[in-house]
């Protein structure tokens, strides 16, 4: 925290920061009730179609109460993923969510105005410090979320993206922040504008992109357990087993798309993420040939920044090869993003190399 | 949403020009159609149906292996947990004192993993196997895809379809006619029209008119495995002008100091480090004079104090047999010399000490370049004075800018820049140990066979001078100096001593190679993940008085924008169909 009391333009800055963080949070609890009545609602939902289709399902797979057959389960996921792809005006009334996204534009033009005056105040681009990186990366990743929502209803990834916010912008704030100085001489260069700049865009693509893919696995796995509790029923396997065959994951996830459309979806997130990503591996070297006479050396940075481009490599790989589309590449795509994320603090704060300009001592 | 294209609804077996226009891909590719899959316990039964497998087999399938998806996958993650290691451990390319650093801290562990080659992981021979497998599978991947595709690019779209209606995307429409025309003639009509709005969209269209039907067959996004070639073939291009690149490329460095001139041969480096195709004795004879270094350092009691920034070296240059120019070096701003790229790479005090045997007579006169140990410029440095006194001499001590007492009693710089400027210096004699034709930094003193005579540990303080003051040396051996270089009219201390710059002087005419295929890989990239690579087909049957038309699309790989193409396309075909039939009816077609 700045010691003068006096109103600097780096102290309204962090003013409109921690009022971020607060509106973020409070985003979170919405979208967070959002799901939970969503959960609540599917199972309404089901009971009234459960009526209706009591007959044609008992005849189907033996099913009692509870148990959904896959073809109600891929019905659902339909009309999910033409929830999904709604235009704006058309999409369902969902008072929570809508309530969160409100916070979250709110929250957005706070940080927003938190960042402005933080560049305004250090007289250049507000990513030049790690502080200044965490500010600028996490407005990005709210900026693609929501210009994100104007193509897809993708309100259900907002508990997690304002949940990563919350966590990131609160801990840089806590413990990254840092005093407004003059740029290295290092730092002065177009490049910095550029790398840093597309490099935060990249990761607010590959945090969408991972939020999608644990959704993926998670629905995959109800998948698998509707499948396996159909089966059990007409079986007529025992109460107990039954009873656990019936956990099948949280109930929002009745409402969200079939893994194929969350994955797909997380794919194309994934490949833009990797495009800009490709950039910022370029624009570094570019940047490294001018301020260190060479344009690759294996430093610190340059090895992170080297193995995600070849886990995300790897994801899209994986995503055409026999036997690893679906939860496999997913779980690459996961590891991709934590590599990300470990790049940006553990790499930053404790790794030695010459990127040595997180501004912390 | 998501699109699989399925081969098996495609109902196109007796597509001919089919097998050809799809792209080539490994055998596990996911596109690929259902089959044995070498490295599938499927694929390997097929292929070991035969009582033995025999070499040339063992060859085939090894190959096979090699250039599959799945290695090329499982290669590619290997890539990413082996780079991982290099940023734990110090590595010698990128930190040679973190190496040294690290085996004084870790005796025991260093040795184990050096036999592991853990400080040069990139040059390592298991970081080198895997990369070189993932390229070896790459080239094998690629050549065969490349051969197929020029064939493709060639080839006709395949033959439409018996059922549209098995297709990913499918519309049919009715299209009624107003008059009592001829519906052949409409369908005809509507074919060609589909055709024509078809190529303009940058289809590749063909006819296939059979009894009582006609359909036209189009194919788009070849640039989609163009850019997927281009892309792997690069990543190839890049390897080697890296690989290749390396053994042109020159490194070395220099330290200029002010009012000095440097001149580009071998001998005037302080270390050079040629590629093993580089001919030291050719370098392109040029010489630098560092006529001033400017430095700024943020004024005390401000955020930030100390900070240095704003480095420039202005030197003039000079290429042999021309005239004199002058340039600059910054940080992030190299300077061009005749293709040689020349860097700042740090920057220090270089006080002139001059020292005086007995008699008087000048035994050493010299700028000398002290080490920066802190950002406050606290610098380390080291005089020898081999002849001209009864016994060799070293001087080692530092320079402070700002001197400063320390809460230890020590003095510390406090400040970078020149405000209250002291050297200080410890005095040794004996053997220097350079007579031995060893090589000694000129930054070390061994005093292993020196006798100290001024400093902590003697009865004899450290010499210590301002710019301008003299000092006996200890017994009587003659004086020193530390010279005020500044020039006349300075006030206090500026340009009291003289600065050096330490320089890198780089060629890398690979560079230029590398950012080239790196470029291209990028836009082939780009192509290989946006376009999208679709087929369509449109068919007319003329039915009585209306023609029946059908729309289809199938995807070829990622494509979600199939489903609005075909129906944008759908739209606006018949839109043109409909303006055309109420502007005029449809005649009866010329025949020639
Ligand atoms: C240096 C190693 C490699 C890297 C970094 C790499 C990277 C990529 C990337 C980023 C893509 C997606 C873009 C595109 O579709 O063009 C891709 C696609 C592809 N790669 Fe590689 N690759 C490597 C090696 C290989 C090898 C060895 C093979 C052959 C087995 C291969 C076969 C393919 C194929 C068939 C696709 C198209 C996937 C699809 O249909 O979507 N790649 N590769």
């Amino acid at each position: 925290m700045p010691e003068s009391s006096a109103l600097t333009l780096d102290s309204v800055s962090v003013l409109l920061v921690w009022t971020a963080i607060a509106v973020y949070a409070l985003a979170f609890i919405a979208y967070a009730v959002d799901l939970a009545r969503r959960g609540a609602v599917a199972v309404d939902a089901k009971d009234a179609a459960a009526q209706a289709v009591r007959a044609r399902e008992l005849a189907l797979a033996g099913g009692g109460r509870g148990s959904e057959s896959i073809d109600a389960v891929r019905a659902q996921e339909k009309k999910s993923e033409a929830a999904l792809n709604a235009p704006i005006g058309s999409r369902e009334r969902l008072v929570w969510a809508r309530i969160g996204t409100s916070l979250t534009v709110l929250a957005f033009l706070f940080h927003l105005g938190g960042d402005v005056t933080r560049g305004i105040a250090a007289g250049r681009v507000p990513w030049s410090n790690m502080y200044e990186f965490a500010l600028t990366g996490t407005l990005l990743v709210v900026a693609v979320y929501l210009g994100v929502l104007f193509r897809y209803d993708l309100r259900f990834l907002g508990t997690f993206i304002t949940g990563l916010v919350v966590m990131l912008l609160g801990g840089t704030a806590i413990w990254f922040y840092t005093e407004i100085v003059p740029l290295m001489d290092p730092l002065k260069s177009v490049w910095l504008v550029i790398h840093v700049f597309v490099a935060s865009l990249a990761t607010a693509l590959f945090a969408l992109a991972f939020g999608l893919s644990v959704l993926q696995l998670m629905q995959a796995r109800r998948e698998r357990k509707t499948l396996a509790l159909a089966r059990a029923t007409a079986e007529g396997a025992d109460a107990a087993a039954l009873a656990s065959a019936r956990k099948t994951g949280p109930g929002f996830l009745k409402t969200l798309p079939g893994t194929d459309a969350l994955e797909s979806l997380a794919y194309r997130f994934a490949i833009l993420g990797f495009i800009f990503w490709t950039f910022t591996l370029i624009a570094g070297s570019i940047w490294a040939n001018d301020a260190w006479g060479r344009y690759w050396g294996f430093d610190t940075k340059e090895v992170w920044t080297f193995v995600i481009w070849v886990l995300y490599a790897g994801y899209i790989h994986a995503r055409a090869t026999r036997g690893w589309r679906g939860s496999r590449s997913a779980w690459l795509s996961i590891i991709g993003f934590t590599a990300v994320i470990f790049n940006f603090t553990i790499v930053n704060m404790f790794f030695k190399g010459l990127h040595a300009y997180s501004g912390l001592s | 949403m998501s699109r699989r294209p399925s081969d098996e609804s495609t109902g196109e077996s007796s597509g001919s020009g089919d097998a050809a226009s799809d792209p080539l891909r490994p055998a596990d590719h996911a596109d690929s159609p259902a089959g044995p899959v070498p490295g599938d316990s499927r694929g390997e039964a097929s292929d070991i149906t035969q009582p033995r497998l025999g070499f040339v087999e063992w060859l085939r399938w090894g190959w096979r292996q090699l250039t599959s998806m799945r290695t090329a996958l499982v290669l590619l993650l290997l890539l990413a947990i082996a780079a991982v290691p290099g940023s734990l451990v110090p590595q010698r390319s990128a930190d040679p004192n973190g190496v040294t650093q690290y085996f004084a801290n870790n005796p025991d562990l260093a040795p184990i993993l050096e036999n592991l080659s853990m400080f040069d992981v990139y040059t390592s021979p298991w970081f080198s196997a895997i990369y070189i497998l993932l390229f070896i599978s790459l080239v094998g991947c690629v050549i065969p895809r490349t051969r197929h595709h020029w064939k493709a690019l060639r080839a006709k779209p395949p033959r439409t379809p018996a059922r549209l209606s098995r297709l990913d995307v499918h519309r049919a429409e009715t299209l009624e006619l107003d008059h009592e025309s001829d519906a052949a003639a409409a369908a005809e009509s509507a074919i060609e029209a589909a055709e024509q709005q078809l190529k303009k969209a940058g289809y590749r269209v063909e006819r296939y008119d059979a009894r009582g039907t006609l359909s036209v067959s189009a194919e788009r996004g070849y640039l989609r495995e163009t850019g997927n070639l281009v892309f792997h073939a690069s990543l190839v291009g890049v390897l080697l002008a890296v690989g290749i690149g390396g053994g042109f490329t020159h490194t070395g460095q220099t330290v200029i100091i002010e009012g000095r001139t440097w001149v580009n041969t071998l001998l005037d480096y302080t270390s050079f480090n040629p590629g093993r195709f580089v001919d030291e004795d050719a370098l392109t004879p040029y010489a630098l004079t560092l006529d001033r270094f400017d430095v700024t350092y943020q004024p005390s009691g401000v955020q930030g104090a100390g900070q240095a920034g704003n480095f420039v070296a202005n030197l003039t240059t000079q290429l042999a047999g021309e005239d004199p120019q002058t340039g600059e070096v910054r940080v992030n701003h190299p300077l061009d010399m005749a293709g040689d790229r020349i860097y700042l790479m740090g920057n220090g005090y270089a006080p002139t000490l001059t020292i005086r045997n007995a008699d008087g007579d000048v035994v050493f006169s010299e700028s000398v370049p002290f080490l920066p140990q802190d950002t406050n410029m606290t610098s380390l440095g080291v005089v020898k004075v081999p002849d001209g006194l009864d016994e060799q001499m070293g001087l080692v001590g530092f320079f402070y800018p700002t001197q400063a007492p320390l809460s230890t009693g020590a003095f510390a710089s406090s400040y970078p820049a020149l405000i209250n400027p002291v050297v200080s210096l410890d005095v040794y004699v004996g053997d220097l140990g350079i007579d031995g034709g060893t090589p000694r930094s000129v930054y070390t003193l061994d005093t292993s066979e020196m006798e100290k005579l001024a400093g902590r540990g003697t009865d004899v303080e450290s010499i210590e001078l301002a710019p301008g003051e003299t000092a006996d040396l200890p017994g009587g051996r003659g004086t020193i100096t530390f010279e005020n270089d500044a020039p006349a009219g300075a006030t206090g201390y500026d340009g009291s001593v003289k600065r050096y710059v330490s320089l890198s002087v780089h060629r890398d005419t690979a560079a230029t190679w590398v950012l080239v295929f790196a470029a291209l890989a990028t836009a082939g990239l780009l192509a290989a993940l946006f376009v999208p690579r679709r087929r369509m087909w449109v068919k007319a049957t003329p039915q009585g008085g209306t023609v029946q038309l059908e729309y289809a699309g199938l995807a070829r790989g990622e494509d979600p924008t199939l489903d609005a193409a075909v129906e944008q396309f759908a739209t606006r075909h018949l839109d043109g169909l409909r303006l055309a039939e109420t502007r005029q009816p449809v005649s009866t077609p010329d025949v020639d």
